[in-house]
């Protein structure tokens, strides 16, 4: 057997999973994927996030995608890092940058076990904060230049490809070379935040060849995070084991501990259970949810398409988000049954996001929606903003 | 004939930052060091790579794992992978 079929089949424990810490953040960015902005009361304590590693450890999961929200801002996120790279847990954290000051850089480029993301979506600070809000271009590079004098070599760059920062993939590989960093391209998806500035932001369908050929042309230097598969229907596959992983080797625990398929699947079909009542071995081990994902797809109407093989049908998320059935085309399918299938489905249709934690307010200098968002949930006393000194700008 | 930069005589060890986990197919390996994940595609490699210390040479730890003088040649290219990133050094 293929080894991607054994993976498809599901293995025991995942090869690495992702875990948001917190849906707190102090930006706004508009394609959020988790629709962070607010902490959440209900995010697991200390305690219930060591005993998560605990059992990530038993099972042996090499190492985690910490993300959030913003994780550094949780008061605890240094000794949770600690905690899980004393049980042989390796750390990849995502962040916008906003904590790693020269003493934290120092700190990070002492551990082989820690790597950084920096998050940055635009090399330029005017294509960045048109996403990611005012000054947000800013605070990576000054998050940057101090992993750079700290010596940390080696970290990650990552960016989310939209149809504004496709052009600027040289410039965005010249940054990571001359930090000594590596980039880290993924697929914009259409969650979170997403689902509304999708239709804005997704590359046009000439960029998808171009960022193929770029990719192709770059080979491992560039890591993808596995998420362009879709693309491998123009032609030879990326670097990669170009399949969809969601609940087969990947998977996500939310703040909350509720665990999702992937990270990009945060609504309650996609939701597996919760580490609090079950924990997470049995969760992964035994969800129905899981269990149906690791059974052989259904091809569906992509069965007679000659590049199924190539590209499995696409990202699972993205055609759901979009209204399109599991079993179909990909939205952004190269061949453009993706297209082909949107004409037919009515975008107000398709299903929302679960769970909305953005700032009720925005923030100050966050980035201007490009459509009329969901009217949100009303403030509730409950409500607590951990990112201390932080303005709201007005709601207009 | 072992692939280039490979010596079958030679004495080689797991790099102590290497995790292994055994499935199915054969094995993870995770690097924490360059933060690499191989797969092992065989559970006769698993085997290999687990003797590797123990054993007085790379040959006699596929040897001891069962593995035949025709499948050599393979067990070799993989183990020189291995070694080319990392996860094994010579001891």
């Amino acid at each position: 057997m293929r080894l991607v079929e054994q993976f498809e089949r599901g293995l025991d424990a995942p090869i690495c999973l992702t875990w948001e810490l917190t849906y707190a953040c102090n930006l706004a960015c508009a394609h959020c994927l988790s629709s962070s902005g607010r902490r959440d009361p209900r995010e697991l304590s200390t305690v219930e996030a060591k005993a998560v590693i605990d059992e990530l450890e038993r099972m042996q999961v090499f190492y985690v995608n910490i993300g959030g929200g913003e994780p550094t801002v949780r008061p605890d996120f240094w000794e949770l890092v600690d905690y899980a790279t004393a049980h042989r847990v390796g750390v990849k954290f995502s962040t916008n940058g906003v904590k790693i000051s020269p003493a934290v850089a120092d700190r990070l480029a002492a551990s082989d076990y820690v790597d950084v993301q920096i998050s940055l979506d635009g090399a330029t600070a005017e294509v960045n904060d048109a996403v990611r809000g005012t000054g947000s271009f800013a605070t990576a590079i000054r998050a940057m230049d101090n992993l750079h004098a700290a010596g940390m070599r080696g970290f990650k760059i990552s960016v989310v490809c939209t149809r504004h920062n496709i052009p600027q993939l040289d410039q965005f590989k010249a940054l990571a070379d001359r930090y000594g960093a590596q980039l880290r391209l993924t697929r914009l998806r259409p969650s979170g935040r997403g689902a509304d500035t999708w239709d804005e932001l997704h590359p046009l369908p000439g960029q998808q060849r171009e960022l193929y050929d770029w990719l192709v042309a770059h080979g491992e230097g560039v890591l993808t995070g596995d998420s362009f598969f879709h693309l491998a229907a123009y032609g030879s596959a990326l670097p990669g084991l170009n399949l969809c992983g969601a609940g087969r080797v990947v998977c996500l625990i939310d703040p909350v501990g509720d665990v999702y398929a992937c990270p990009f699947a945060i609504h309650d079909t996609f939701l597996a259970g919760n580490v609090r009542t079950a924990g997470f071995q049995a969760v992964w081990q035994t969800s129905e949810l899981f269990r149906s994902l690791r059974e052989p797809q259904s091809a569906g109407a992509c069965g007679s398409c000659g590049a199924y093989d190539a590209c499995r049908g696409g990202c699972m998320a993205a055609k759901f988000f979009t209204g399109l059935p599991l079993d179909g085309p990909d939205p952004e399918c190269v061949i453009g049954h993706g297209a082909a299938a949107l004409s037919t489905v009515d975008p107000l249709a398709a299903p929302r996001p679960t769970g909305d934690h953005s700032h009720t307010g925005g923030v100050r200098g966050g980035p201007v929606p490009v459509t009329i968002g969901r009217r949100r949930p009303p403030d509730r006393a409950c409500d607590e903003n951990p990112v201390a000194g932080l303005v709201p700008a007005g709601a207009g | 004939m072992a692939a280039a930069g490979f010596d079958l005589e030679g004495r080689y060890a797991l790099h102590p930052q290497v995790a292994v986990r055994p499935e199915p197919f054969g094995a993870l390996l995770y690097h924490f060091g360059t933060r690499r994940l191989s797969f092992l595609k065989d559970p006769r490699l698993l085997a290999v790579v687990r003797g590797l210390s123990e054993a007085p040479s790379a040959r006699a730890a596929c040897t001891a794992a069962g593995v035949g003088e025709p499948d050599l040649p393979k067990f070799a290219a993989a183990l020189a992978t291995l070694a080319d990133t990392q996860m094994l050094e010579a001891s």
